[in-house]
């Protein structure tokens, strides 16, 4: 029997419906998962996603964009393919997407994670044949922080600087780390300010009715004084510029499931680390892949070579497959 | 030991000294005086004894998780350390536990003097309860390996703002042999004399490398001699008993037998500041001499006939049992003096001679000289100065002699550890041999961390050959070397050992062709071997 997906340099490639999953170089007819650099790229013919990732990835790929949208669970006929759509816990939006030719389904997971982060479609697992996976924290020293500990670790920290009248930078990817540390952060505490880049995706995501606390953007004719013992929101990026200065003794933290690691914490030279992540951690693959039922396995992204070992442990068809995603970076993950 | 986790924590993560200040001191006012006493014994390098091989804490771990070996390993090889691998791959605690710093400590004694299985339970109990930072904690009490990102110094300027003592008066109270063990935080701390344990020593002076010669003026208020290429120590005579104490506080006395002479010509309460040097007919030995003697705890008699060491005295600090550090150098030096010429000329002693100067252009010329009498350079101390405590600027200097250098052709990369994880920093360097290249020396610091992840993103792309965690490069890039001293060393592929090699700078101008030779090595150790 055919394989339903195969792995081409361009991206995934189902030849039933004639289209890519998540491609890394320009195709007419691109499926995505979600709206992160790594998977919804520049350049596709047209783009389908659901109906709540749309607005973000309109938003970064611009106007020109042509998205076509769905609905979670929402079947779609492509070809001789059936496809549908299913929530990955990622991001508000993030999905799974599923494809059934001749009987056969496969599943495409993009990025996802198996907890429930307040904020985003909770992860459903789908029954399939063929799963392929991320695995970006693909190694059992990957366990994440529960989310009522982490709120009020962050809460904490958050809450013993503004009483020390210091502000607290915490960095975190634009979409959505951002918008979940948000969702925990307590405004009874103080005022939040944002970076632009992370309230320009706030603004999106409002917009589409997603309830996130209010922020204040930082701007430059602002005067951050006025805001003492604010929570500052910002992007990785930006906590290494001048930007960041303009807050003075603040006290630093990154939140990041790679804060899991003391090197890396150590190499980031932050006050804190909050270990937290978009991504599944050991336990949350392993969960992931037992409930879709699924014999064949491929990872794609992540520690991909020790994890396929694991698997192959298991009694799991289990293998690699080279990608361009590269969620595995600090900064993202 | 959840307050002693969360310590660790914040002095772990931060980089700024303020927060790791704040966070200790903040510590010193509440903590039980037991655990205070532990943290200060930990965080100055008194550990507990390895109680167990790490090669069966990897495997119990990897049995209470549930993992194979290979992925323990793996793992083990991401982390880069072998106590939070293990805190990270356990499953989540299923108690909880309230038991303090000490208490946990006191578990682990206990434990050493237990058979393997009840060892074996016990640890594993303890995974059991202890959430991962604290796990963590424990492991590495366990492999009696404790590192942790904060200076005695720092710790002891927390510790001042804590107990409103004087930093100088807590740094020499905390120096010397004690443990947990033999004392208490109130006889340690709170106690009023540091000297009533007779093996203490008194904090080092130590000086800061020389900036410009301009601040300095006049000449004649400054005393000049000789940095000494030896062990810096300190030799103490009290109650009839001597000690002598290296600069990290090892005592060092067993491993320098023929300094127990002093005991018969030196009045008891005595504390001398000087280098142990290999020293023979009035002369310094060149450190490889001394290399022998270092890191033996008892020593043949061949050794000492071949390598026999003298105190090169340099301060007096106590005399007659009184702390004569207040004192001018002048007036501690003329004390100094006295002491060494009523001792007999066999006796292994020296002082540390003035190099006599009119202006600073004589000592430049002086200075020049250094090599050639084994020493590092001189050493600057204003006359008038008293013995300090610790790093301090203005009154004493150090003036090394400029390193040596060559430049040399990276051949091999290796990952650093911890911080460095993921990137490229030691290397290991080679000069033209004819047409081949080799390999003399490895270095590992001297860079910036922006010039490290450029080099570590180009050794990615340009890899021959992986041998383990070594990768064999491309020879193309120069950096030049600066090092301390050369010797010839049989054992070496190139028949030289450098000392204190590290990277100056990276030569990015310079093509590889121009590299230098193994004759021009060969040619600095006929000099300054
Ligand atoms: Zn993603
Ligand atoms: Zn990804």
């Amino acid at each position: 029997m055919a394989d339903v997906l195969t792995f081409t340099d361009r991206g995934i490639y189902c030849a039933a419906g004639d289209f890519y999953i998540d491609p890394w170089r320009p195709v007419d007819r691109a499926l995505i998962t979600h709206g992160h650099a790594d998977h919804a790229r520049a350049g596709m013919g047209s783009y389908l996603a659901t109906d709540a990732a749309a607005p973000v990835m309109q938003h970064r790929l611009g106007p020109q964009a042509r998205i076509e949208t769905l609905k979670f669970l929402e079947p779609r006929q492509i070809g001789a393919a059936s496809v549908s759509y299913h929530p990955a816990g990622h991001v508000p939006g993030s999905a799974q997407i599923k494809v059934t030719v001749k009987g056969q389904s496969w599943v495409v997971s993009g990025d996802y994670k198996t907890v429930a982060d307040g904020l985003s479609e909770p992860f459903a697992p789908v029954p399939c044949h063929a799963f392929i996976t991320e695995c970006t924290f693909g190694l059992p020293v990957f366990s994440w922080t529960p989310q009522d500990v982490l709120t009020d670790q962050i809460n904490g920290w958050w809450a013993a600087n503004a009483a020390a009248g210091r502000f607290s930078i915490l960095g975190a990817y634009a979409l959505g780390k951002a918008q979940r540390l948000l969702t925990a952060a307590d405004p009874d505490i103080g005022p939040i300010l944002t970076h632009g880049a992370i309230e320009n995706t706030n603004e999106v995501l409002r917009a589409q009715g997603i309830p996130l606390p209010d922020t204040i953007r930082v701007t430059p004719d602002m005067n951050v004084k006025d805001y003492p013992g604010a929570l500052v929101l910002a992007t990785p990026g930006a906590m290494a510029q001048p930007w960041a200065r303009q807050f003075g003794r603040a006290s630093t933290a990154f939140a990041s499931g790679w804060m899991a690691l003391r090197g890396v914490r150590r190499r980031r030279a932050m006050d804190r680390g909050f270990v937290v992540s978009d991504h599944a951690d050991w336990e949350g693959l392993n969960t992931a892949i037992r409930a879709t039922g699924a014999q064949k396995i491929f990872v794609t992204h992540g520690y991909t070579d020790p994890f396929r070992r694991w698997l192959t442990d298991q009694g799991y068809d289990a293998h690699v497959v080279s990608t361009d995603y590269t969620g595995d970076t600090e900064d993202e993950a | 030991m959840k307050d002693f986790a969360a310590l660790f924590a914040r002095i772990d993560e931060s980089t700024k000294t303020s927060v790791k200040v704040a966070a200790l001191a903040a510590y010193f006012r509440t903590a039980p005086d037991d655990d205070k006493l532990w943290t200060i014994a930990l965080f100055s390098g008194r550990r507990p004894k390895r109680m167990i091989t790490a090669t069966k804490l990897r495997v119990w771990a990897a049995e209470a998780a549930g993992l194979p070996d290979w992925l323990f390993e793996e793992s083990y090889g991401i982390v880069g350390d072998l106590a939070e691998t293990i805190a990270l791959i356990l499953p989540k605690p299923k108690g909880t536990s309230d038991q303090s710093l000490t208490d946990w400590i006191t578990h682990i004694k206990t434990l050493s003097t237990q058979d393997e299985p009840a060892r074996r339970a016990g640890i594993l109990a303890a995974w059991e309860v202890l959430p991962t930072q604290e796990r963590f904690l424990f492991t590495k009490l366990l492999t009696g390996g404790f590192r942790v990102g904060v200076s005695q110094k720092l710790m002891t300027r927390a510790l001042a703002q804590a107990t409103g003592q004087d930093e100088a008066t807590l740094t020499h109270k905390l120096m010397g042999n004690w443990t947990p063990a033999t004392t208490t935080w109130t006889d340690l701390i709170d106690a009023d004399d540091p000297t009533a344990d007779l093996s203490r020593p008194y904090p080092f002076y130590l000086a800061y490398g020389l900036d410009s010669l301009d601040e300095l003026d006049p000449a004649t208020d400054w005393n000049a001699e000789r940095k000494w290429d030896g062990i810096r120590g300190q030799f103490i005579l009290r109650g009839g008993e001597h000690h002598l104490w290296s600069r990290g506080e090892d005592l060092m006395t067993d491993r320098f037998p023929e300094l127990a002479q002093l005991r018969d010509f030196l009045p008891d309460g005595t504390v001398i500041d000087g280098e142990v040097l290999a020293f023979r007919d009035e002369k310094p030995l060149s450190f490889n001499a001394l290399q022998s003697r270092i890191g033996r705890k008892t020593v043949p008699k061949k050794l000492l006939i071949e390598a026999p060491v003298i105190l090169m005295a340099y301060d007096l600090l106590e005399h007659r049992g009184q702390d004569i550090r207040k004192q001018t150098f002048t007036s501690r030096r003329k004390e100094l003096e006295k002491l060494i010429k009523a001792v007999p000329i066999t006796t292994p002693i020296r002082l540390s001679a003035s190099v006599p100067f009119t202006d600073w252009n004589a000592l430049a010329a002086e200075r020049d000289r250094s090599r050639e009498l084994h020493a590092e350079g001189l050493m600057l101390k204003r006359l008038d100065s008293p013995y300090l405590a610790g790093r301090k600027r203005g009154d004493w200097w150090k003036w090394k002699v400029d390193p040596l250098t060559i430049d040399a052709v990276m051949i091999y990369a290796q990952a650093g550890h911890g911080r460095r994880a993921n990137l490229f920093t030691d290397y290991t360097f080679a000069v033209w041999n004819g047409n081949e290249l080799t390999p003399f020396t490895k270095a590992y610091s001297g860079l910036t961390d922006a010039e490290f992840r450029e080099i570590t993103a180009w050794v990615r792309k340009n890899t021959l050959q992986k041998f383990g965690p070594v990768r064999q490069v491309t020879p193309h890039h120069v950096f030049e070397i600066a090092f301390e001293g050369i010797n010839a060393s049989p054992r070496h592929k190139s028949g030289v050992a450098l000392r204190f090699p590290r990277m100056l700078r990276w030569r990015k101008d310079k093509p590889m062709a121009e590299a230098n030779t193994l004759a021009d090595l060969k040619e600095m150790l006929a000099t300054y071997g």
